[in-house]
């Protein structure tokens, strides 16, 4: 089989992921996020219409009249429309809407407009953000015991840059940021930790079976071995992300996106972020292999 | 060397499948859309059935099925969801005020799932739409209670200071503290003024009576109503998705009011019930003989209202300081809720009763409820609402040693109460009293376009993975194709269990799963591959590719669900239902992907000497 070099090009691929973090945290501090309408809350405005509408035509006469981010829904009855947009509310936002659906020749009568807030509150901002720096601690505990605690640094400084350059792409193209794309963002965690560790466990196996020095040349070979379930993975996965992206419509869009980059990314840096870090750390043959300690629970269960 | 399994492990697996097949089994049965017809004063029955069945039929509404379903109910069952709506309004014109109306979604689960408590997902509001309540905070009494709770903190305030009053009295907006003389008074003004700087205090005296009265500011009275809606929100958020899988959507609206929206509509008398229940605990002392009549209250006990207790005006802590709660059952039977409460009320409740060993604690049951009256004013019907508030005392024990954060309350009716309570205190209970302003059916919020064109996509997807497995592993690729039809299986029988709501973007999320459930299966066929690269017999080569594998796949998937569980608990809303979703998807993926499959290939070549593996 042929066997691929991707330690020599390591200097190439951390100039890379220096530009792309960079580019993100960026985006991050000077963009921001565009937030959807389940962070930020809006206005609510609450239709009666005179004959029965369909909500299709609702929808497109207010795409036409320049409004983003909306949720046409039927209240109650069939006449009654609740639209919820992202708009800030003011006292005119309920006459904008009649007045742009009215063009459409249908006798409307506003029955309210009222500001809505966010759907998810700032608790969860506050504790997902805690949540995951209990979670990452957890994770380089566990690592750090299963295999050592260079690993360990390793894997979390790759975690935190799939899951930076995600963001920083969504700051960066202001794509809208919703609670499914939150999914996303958490789901891309989960893939990008499995690639990650995938790769060390292999990376652990040839260190102790191997007698050579040279790492990088280990390294090599353990994600040559991989190489083939890495790109089965992601391929299945990403045949499954662009049939959503593709074939999905609006509310997928946006999940599909965040996943696509985020298995990109994490393909990218299970290699590069992960492994190659570890040479950069000097890694050692000795810190798998304890000294008069026998060897722990290897190979087969 | 040959690859089998021991009967009772094949057997194993199967009871598993079957269990799994049957839970997931109600998802197939659709919901009908349905008309719901209740009533409390009217007569319900085939009469009534007929003419609405007529008016229907004239209205070319196809109905699948009429049934009573209770006494007082009725379902009429559509084949057409479109339907749903103007078929209601035409119910709603033949029968008269004294039915009610409501949109439903009647499950056709058989009765014997439905008698195993199998049931299928309910599908969320993007998708279906749901029940939509308009809530409205009061904002009059959550800063009466504000005011309350100020009282009492200031009566222990002035005791610890030694500082002698008459009585504190409340009314709008103020408080109002009487004091024997002037002295007292500035020296209370002197130790309130600097711990309570949200009030504006003012002296006042009538004859020898020395008043001090406290005045909240504008600011301070937004301040509490902000904070009152923000903390029902809260609280409302808890008690209606405690897993996080439900997928309601709760937000404010206007500055007052709380939207809750739940999918699926189900039965909205118990949604409200939950929604809008203030129950609350308070713990006190009960009173020493001696105390003076300010100080302390009389309360009924809840199963027995002759009975009687004094207890001390102070509270120790109420149920805000409980941070989890649970049913269980005392060694007789009887339910009892078990509390732990957090680090503050935990103190507090150990000072009070370390100094108090061998009195009498109660723990107060709290009720706000509002009655909505209809009156005439003006010519004009305006809804008016009075609010009452019942306090009883469900339990009253001596103290035998001093608390710490961890006891249980007897004293409870029934099970459900007990868990009912549970699920209040560990929810938090509301800042202020809430009512119901608006009650209706929502339509889904995506289009019924953009659904199908969401699920068409799912399938594709699901399919593009079936078909790479099968083109790149051969033979090896319907085997792990089989473990993922039982991945997919289980995964749905375990959200069902759990009553998880399916939105779009979770069915995606599902579709993603399956799309990483086959990583297990990719990395043990590829080390079999690697192994018969090397010339290994194949059932050699199997036994060590599953083998060898072994590691990576429970590394990989135990750091993923290590994530998962710290999300879970920590967490809140749609986090913690990703989360659960999550940490299943890993489970059951494990599952198939090192057992079944194994299973499988065991099962169909493990027995038998082959040359050469279809990998």
């Amino acid at each position: 089989m042929r066997q691929f070099d991707f330690m020599g090009k390591r200097r190439i691929a951390f100039i890379v992921s220096i530009l792309f973090t960079i580019v993100s945290v960026a985006a991050l501090a000077l963009l921001n996020l565009n937030l959807g309408l389940d962070f930020t809350g809006g206005t609510v405005v609450e239709l009666h219409y005179a004959t029965v509408p369909s909500l299709d035509d609702i929808r497109t006469l207010l795409a036409n009249s320049g409004f983003e981010n909306f949720q046409v829904q039927t209240f109650g009855a069939t006449d009654e429309i609740l639209v919820r947009l992202q708009q800030t509310f003011s006292n005119d936002v309920g006459n904008q809407v009649v007045a742009a659906l009215s063009s459409g020749g249908a006798q409307i009568d506003l029955v309210r407009a009222e500001f809505v807030g966010a759907q998810v509150g700032d608790q969860l901002r506050d504790q997902s953000g805690l949540g995951m720096l209990v979670a990452l601690a957890g994770v380089a505990v566990y690592v750090a015991f299963r295999f050592q605690y260079k690993f360990a640094l390793c894997a979390i400084i790759s975690l935190g840059h799939d899951v930076l350059i995600v963001l920083g792409l969504f700051a960066l193209f202001q794509w809208e940021f919703d609670l499914t794309v939150l999914a996303g963002i958490m789901a891309v965690i989960g893939y990008s930790l499995n690639d990650t560790i995938i790769v060390y466990d292999r990376i652990r196996e040839n260190i102790r079976l191997s007698r050579s020095e040279d790492l990088a040349q280990i390294f090599n070979e353990a994600i040559n071995q991989t190489l083939s379930r890495t790109l089965a993975t992601s391929g299945t996965t990403l045949l499954v992300l662009f049939a959503l992206f593709f074939l999905g419509g609006d509310m997928i869009h946006n999940f599909a996106i965040s996943l696509i980059l985020g298995i990109v990314a994490g393909t990218f840096s299970s290699v590069y972020v992960a492994a190659a870090l570890l040479i950069v750390f000097r890694l050692e043959r000795q810190d798998l292999i304890p000294v008069k300690k026998g060897e722990i629970e290897d190979d087969t269960p | 060397m040959l690859n089998r399994y021991p009967l009772w492990k094949y057997l194993l697996i199967l009871i598993i499948c079957v269990v799994g097949v049957i839970y997931a089994l109600p998802n197939l049965y659709p919901q009908d859309p349905a008309v719901q017809i209740s009533t409390t004063n009217g007569s319900l029955g085939s009469q009534q059935l007929d003419r609405v069945t007529q008016a229907l039929a004239d209205d070319h509404i196809q109905v699948k099925s009429t049934a009573m379903t209770g006494n007082n109910t009725a379902l009429i069952r559509l084949n057409d969801a479109e339907q749903q709506l103007p078929a209601r309004d035409v119910v709603d014109d033949v029968l008269d005020d004294n039915y009610t109306v409501a949109l439903n979604l009647a499950d056709s689960t058989p009765s014997w799932l439905t008698s195993l408590s199998a049931a299928p997902m309910k599908l969320g509001l993007d998708l279906r739409g749901g029940v939509h309540f308009l809530l409205e905070v009061d904002m009059k009494a959550a800063v009466e209670q504000r005011l309350e709770a100020t009282a009492s903190a200031i009566r222990a305030d002035l005791r610890d200071q030694r500082i002698r009053y008459r009585s504190t009295d409340v009314d709008d907006n103020a408080l109002h503290l009487e004091f024997a003389n002037t002295e007292d008074r500035d020296a209370a003004r002197e130790q309130i003024s600097q711990t309570f700087n949200e009030f504006q205090l003012d002296n006042r005296n009538e004859g020898r009576r020395a008043f001090l009265d406290m005045t909240l500011t504008e600011q301070s009275i937004k301040d509490i109503q902000d904070y009152a809606v923000q903390q029902n929100l809260t609280t409302i958020r808890n008690r209606v998705n405690e897993l996080g899988v439900s997928e309601p959507l709760v937000q404010r609206q206007g500055p007052s009011r709380i939207v809750v929206e739940l999918p699926g509509v189900q039965d909205t008398a118990e949604a409200k019930r939950i929604v809008g229940a203030t129950a609350n605990l308070e713990f006190r002392l009960e009173a020493r003989p001696d105390a003076a009549d300010s100080e302390t209250e009389t309360f009924p006990f809840r199963n027995n209202p002759q009975r009687t207790a004094t207890l001390s005006r102070d509270v120790i802590i109420t149920g805000d300081r409980v941070s989890s709660a649970s049913q269980g059952f005392d060694q007789n039977g009887r339910p009892q809720v078990n509390i732990n409460l957090d680090g503050t009320g935990g103190s507090l409740m150990n000072q009070a009763t370390r100094t108090n060993i061998g009195r009498n604690m109660a723990v107060l049951y709290i009720d706000h409820s509002t009655e909505t009256r209809t009156v005439t004013q003006d010519g004009q019907q305006v809804e008016e609402r009075i609010p009452t508030t019942s306090r009883s005392i469900i339990s009253l024990a001596t103290v035998q040693s001093a608390l710490s954060n961890r006891f249980r309350i007897t004293g409870l009716d029934s099970p459900t109460e007990a868990s009912e309570l549970a699920l209040l205190l560990r929810s938090g209970s509301l800042a202020a009293p809430i009512y119901f302003v608006q009650e209706r059916t929502i339509g889904p919020s995506l289009g019924a376009q953009n659904i199908e064109r969401g699920i068409f996509s799912v399938i594709v997807g699901g399919l593009l993975v079936v078909a790479f497995m099968l083109i790149r592993y051969k033979a090896f690729g319907v085997i792990a194709n089989v473990a993922l039809a039982a991945n997919l299986v289980l995964l749905i029988a375990a959200m069902s269990l759990l009553g998880a709501t399916l939105t779009l973007p979770g069915i995606a999320g599902i579709v993603l799963t399956l799309g990483m459930a086959v990583d297990a299966n990719v990395l043990i066929y590829e080390r079999i591959r690697e192994e018969l690269r090397r010339k290994t017999p194949a059932q050699q080569a199997i036994h060590a590719g599953y083998g060898r594998a072994f590691t990576s796949i429970i590394d990989a998937n135990l750091t993923t669900l290590l994530v998962a569980v710290v999300l879970f608990s920590i967490g809140t809303g749609p986090i913690k239902g990703f989360a659960v979703t999550l940490s299943l998807g890993i489970l059951t993926s494990m599952f198939t992907g090192i057992v079944v499959s194994r299973a499988l290939v065991n099962l169909s070549i493990g027995g038998k000497p082959v040359k050469k593996l279809w990998i």
